[in-house]
């Protein structure tokens, strides 16, 4: 990818951060700095297609210490949960024989395991030495039959984040209208309900939450042609282009898959989160706003008031012992805010929140949600988390898994909220895991034992001695 | 001795290779006050800390140069250096260990000069250490890694016997040694333990044992490694009178070591099964001039009965096993000490051990690899890391988790492998497996004659279970 290319890129005129002069692209600080590469974005944006052959062209830090770690779950193929690498040895690398490799690599991947598709992604040695893995691409697909999809994000291309976009940038380019969506199964059919074609963007079906949402979908007679890309088939992917209207699900990983899909299909899209019983029904609503179905919007209200009040009803002893609890957040983006909301439904006390990779419009539905004094927390290095959970007398951190040990080692209840978790928070009824998840650890009576001293410790105070040493 | 096959195949399937950078890594986190900084893009350190910490349950320290569009193509000294700053100021760290990842390796950094010029720069900083290595992840694998870091930090901390005023034996009982990879913190704690008993004193290069075992602390945080040795340990190593190396990985290192110092040193390939610690414990015991203790003789006494138990289950059974090489030689040697076969045996890279390892041949490879021949061969279970589980699914298999990473287990960093209590709860844990896959049972047979017909297959009392 050339460097033109990258600025394009991390250009994104839907991203608010884009206006400011301190963007969330920022280049990182050797020394201090944390988080993942292009690489690493564009694979966990990607992964979730769970009938695609994913080989990472590189040596083998990138595939070695990285494959199936995530959380995200599939009901059908397990293709994606195998690690592939062209496993580059300093021969190939000073023959020059990675390109053969990966054509060779590409051609065993299908012979072996018959997958819908091959997607390579480039890493940074193969980016640095020239492997020109668009034109290898192109070539295996066209020798054997099968779309093999060049991911170009090498890890020094930049962050995470503009892997993701890479991620999203390539599908747009090389999947996405390329295949009309099947006709409706006629079972699955109703009389009276409308099927309109829908897709959710940068929803990963975290150990597999959305199929907490999908059925309310489908009673809806949303038909959800792709979800990018949690749970997701290559042919699904192939046909994005047809929806009547988009969901965004993580505020800015693949905004701008959004965006073009609005720009060259006109298909309206909408932010939202399926995190709180609040945004769940707001996320509902909006798709039928947006596709303007009367009928649909009549159907998603009854939906949503059944719905709420059974879980309302479920919740209720749980929300008596969560009542009044103080949670400290730390966590990125849309969640920031999103997850606020679903703590607040379970009668919980959000006293900070981190925002350090959220937009000016994520801080605006922040100080919606919690009032204009709301403190936000930019830094996030685990001493200042710490010191504010002590400062704002919080009962518990939430965060992503990078701070577990951060919370455990100061002996703090915990919740973590990302992506490698085993627990599916998302719709309605992930709240009652949610709050069975907070109450195990907030109520659990290891607290008082890891924090009290041994029984013969005395404290070294004035006027005391120190204990004599035994020998 | 094993005949080693060379990798065939194009394309890695479900890798069993893990990279040189994340092994350094590891073995400067048992270092006192060390912080590891790869130098790479973001994404090597950023996979290698969520590896590492998923295995320790432990927050990891890692940082990295961040290497970027820029500075992989105009070079990369300058992050290098700014990064080296930044640390120094943050945290203050006795030690910055620098594996040079496979990114600035095919750029050709020239790491040395750009730490020169951050000692010109930055003199106030001159008493932090810095170690770097070059560790590539096109070579190698995670116990090379390792090996590197440790010599590395043998040839750069350590002070020649000419150059100071050191002597072998000056410290009686003190006796270095260098851990291998293939360590877990909890045979590092046994070994520890053991040379106490004998009136030792260890100095462990490096002492994961002190660093990662996983144990609070009264601070609520640390940005540093809390415990590992000290760097001011290194300049003693000259003072003992004895070095074990645990490890073929580290004899590379041993003979820096003793270039560097003249202290006798002894190596052992492994030190799991009787006859390995019998060797540790005589040589102990040469050392100190003490005799073996009584409370391990009772352990060893406890080893052989457990043989006794257990030979049963473990003889004949077939083994498949995929680990970096020093532990696959390791678990080859000691199983086949109880009868076992190994039938399947799988290594990321190739070393000079692997020959060595007891079976037919060793496959440099991955876990598609493990696979087949596990299949072919007909094995009964199955010894590797956590990305084996899948595979072992897939086979039908039992598998018992070893090396690196064990993510979907609590506590694997923890098990105790070597000494004679350890190789005793191994046999059980092993034989325990193989029980309940019963691979011995006999397909009931039913006569053509027989009076038996109609009834349910060992399954009646479903349905009672299911009513209630």
């Amino acid at each position: 990818m050339k460097a033109n290319d990258i600025v394009e890129l991390l250009d994104e005129p839907a991203c608010v951060h884009n206006k400011k002069s301190k963007s969330g692209c920022a280049r990182p600080t050797p020394g201090a700095t944390a988080g993942g590469c292009a690489f690493d974005g564009a694979q966990i944006a990607l992964l979730p297609i769970a009938d695609v052959a994913h080989i990472v062209h590189g040596s083998i830090a990138c595939a070695g210490s990285s494959w199936d770690n995530r959380g995200t779950r599939s009901s059908g193929p397990t293709l994606y949960r195998l690690g592939m690498t062209t496993d580059l040895t300093e021969q190939d690398i000073i023959m020059g024989r990675g390109e053969k490799r990966l054509f060779h690599s590409i051609k065993q991947a299908i012979d072996d395991y018959r997958p819908a598709a091959v997607f390579v992604y480039n890493t940074c040695v193969p980016a640095l030495i020239g492997d020109d893995i668009e034109a290898v691409c192109k070539a295996a697909g066209e020798r054997w039959g099968v779309p093999v999809v060049p991911v170009d994000a090498a890890g020094f291309y930049g962050t995470k984040n503009l892997g993701n976009r890479i991620a999203g940038e390539t599908m747009v380019k090389y999947v996405v209208g390329r295949r009309e969506p099947d006709p409706l199964p006629p079972e699955a059919q109703r009389p009276g309900i409308k099927v309109h074609d829908i897709n959710l963007i940068a929803e990963y079906n975290i150990a597999g939450e959305f199929w907490h949402v999908l059925p309310l979908l489908d009673e809806l007679g949303l038909r959800v042609l792709c979800t990018l890309s949690g749970d997701a088939r290559f042919r699904e992917v192939q046909t994005m282009h047809r929806a009547e209207a988009n969901m965004m699900v993580c505020s800015k990983a693949m905004i701008n898959v959004a965006r073009k899909l609005q720009e060259q299909y006109g298909t309206p899209w909408f932010e939202g989160s399926f995190y709180g019983v609040a945004d769940t029904s707001r996320a509902l609503r909006n798709f039928a706003r947006v596709i303007g179905d009367p009928d649909l919007i009549e159907r998603t209200d009854t939906l949503i008031l059944r719905e709420e009040a059974l879980i309302q009803a479920r919740l209720e002893p749980w929300c008596k012992r969560l009542q009044g609890k103080r949670a400290l957040l730390y966590t990125g983006g849309v969640k920031s805010w999103s997850v606020i909301s679903a703590l607040q439904d379970l009668g919980m006390e959000v006293v900070a929140t981190g925002t350090r990779k959220s937009t000016e419009e994520d801080k605006a539905r922040i100080r919606e949600l919690m009032g204009e004094h709301v403190r936000m927390i930019e830094d996030g290095n685990p001493r200042a988390l710490l010191d504010a959970v002590k400062e704002y007398r919080a009962d518990i951190l939430i965060a992503g898994g990078r701070n577990m040990y951060t919370a455990l080692k100061a002996r703090l209840p915990f919740l973590d909220i990302n992506q490698e978790r085993e627990f599916g928070y998302a719709g309605y009824q992930g709240m009652l895991e949610l709050a069975r998840q907070l109450t195990l650890t907030l109520e659990s009576p290891i607290w008082d034992a890891v924090r009290r001293p041994a029984p013969w410790f005395v404290p070294h105070g004035p006027g005391r001695r120190p204990v004599a040493g035994g020998g | 001795m094993a005949r080693v096959i060379k990798r065939s195949k194009a394309l890695s399937v479900s890798p069993l290779k893990s990279g040189q950078p994340v092994g350094a890594s590891l073995a400067f986190m048992g270092i006192h006050r060390a912080m590891p900084m790869l130098h790479g893009a973001q994404g090597c350190s950023a996979f290698g800390k969520i590896f590492l910490v998923r295995h320790f349950r432990e927050p990891i320290p890692l940082q990295t140069t961040a290497m970027d569009y820029q500075s992989s193509i105009m070079g990369a000294d300058d992050n290098i250096i700014e990064g080296l700053k930044v640390i120094c100021e943050k945290h203050k760290p006795d030690l910055i260990g620098l594996p040079v990842t496979g990114l600035p390796e095919t750029q050709g950094a020239d790491v040395k000069e750009a730490i020169k010029r951050f000692r010109e720069r930055y003199p106030e900083y001159n008493g932090v250490k810095v170690v770097p290595v070059s560790t590539p992840d096109f070579k190698g694998c995670m116990e090379t890694g390792f090996a590197a870091a440790v010599e590395a930090m043998v040839t750069q901390l350590v002070p020649e016997c000419a150059a100071r005023d050191s002597r072998s034996g000056r410290r009686p009982q003190q006796i270095n040694v260098l851990a291998a990879s293939f360590l877990t913190p909890g045979d590092v704690a046994w070994l520890k333990e053991t040379l106490a008993l004998f009136d030792l004193y260890p100095v462990v290069i490096p002492d994961l044992a002190d660093s990662l075992d996983g144990h609070l602390v009264d601070e609520d945080f640390s940005p540093l490694p809390v415990g590992g040795t000290p760097v001011s340990g290194f300049t003693r190593l000259g003072d003992a009178a004895a070095s074990l190396v645990i490890g073929p990985s580290l004899f590379r290192a041993a003979d820096m070591l003793k270039e560097r110092t003249g202290v006798p040193d002894y190596r052992f390939d492994h030190l799991m099964g009787l006859e390995a610690v019998d060797e540790l414990l005589v040589t102990l015991a040469a050392i100190s001039g003490n005799p073996v203790p009584e409370c391990l003789q009772r352990r060893r006494a406890q080893l052989q009965d457990a043989m006794l138990d257990t030979h049963f289950m473990l003889g004949q059974a077939r083994f498949a096993i995929a680990a970096d090489p020093d532990l696959l030689n390791a678990l080859g040697q000691f199983l086949i000490g109880m009868g076992a076969e190994l039938v399947a045996a799988v290594a990321p890279d190739h070393t000079p051990v692997l020959e060595h390892v007891p079976a037919k041949e060793v496959k440099i490879g991955d876990l598609e690899d493990l696979e087949h021949i596990a299949r072919d061969r007909s094995a009964n279970i199955l010894m590797g890391n956590s990305h084996v589980a899948a595979s072992a699914a897939r086979l039908g298999l039992p598998l018992m988790r070893a090396g690196f990473p064990q993510y979907d287990r609590v506590g694997g960093y923890q098990r105790n492998w070597i000494g004679y209590r350890g190789a005793r709860q191994t046999l059980f844990d092993l034989a325990n497996i193989l029980l309940k896959s019963n691979r011995h049972e006999i397909k009931p047979y039913r006569s053509i004659y027989a009076q038996k017909s109609r009834e349910a297959s060992g399954n009646e009392f479903a349905a009672v279970f299911e009513s209630g």
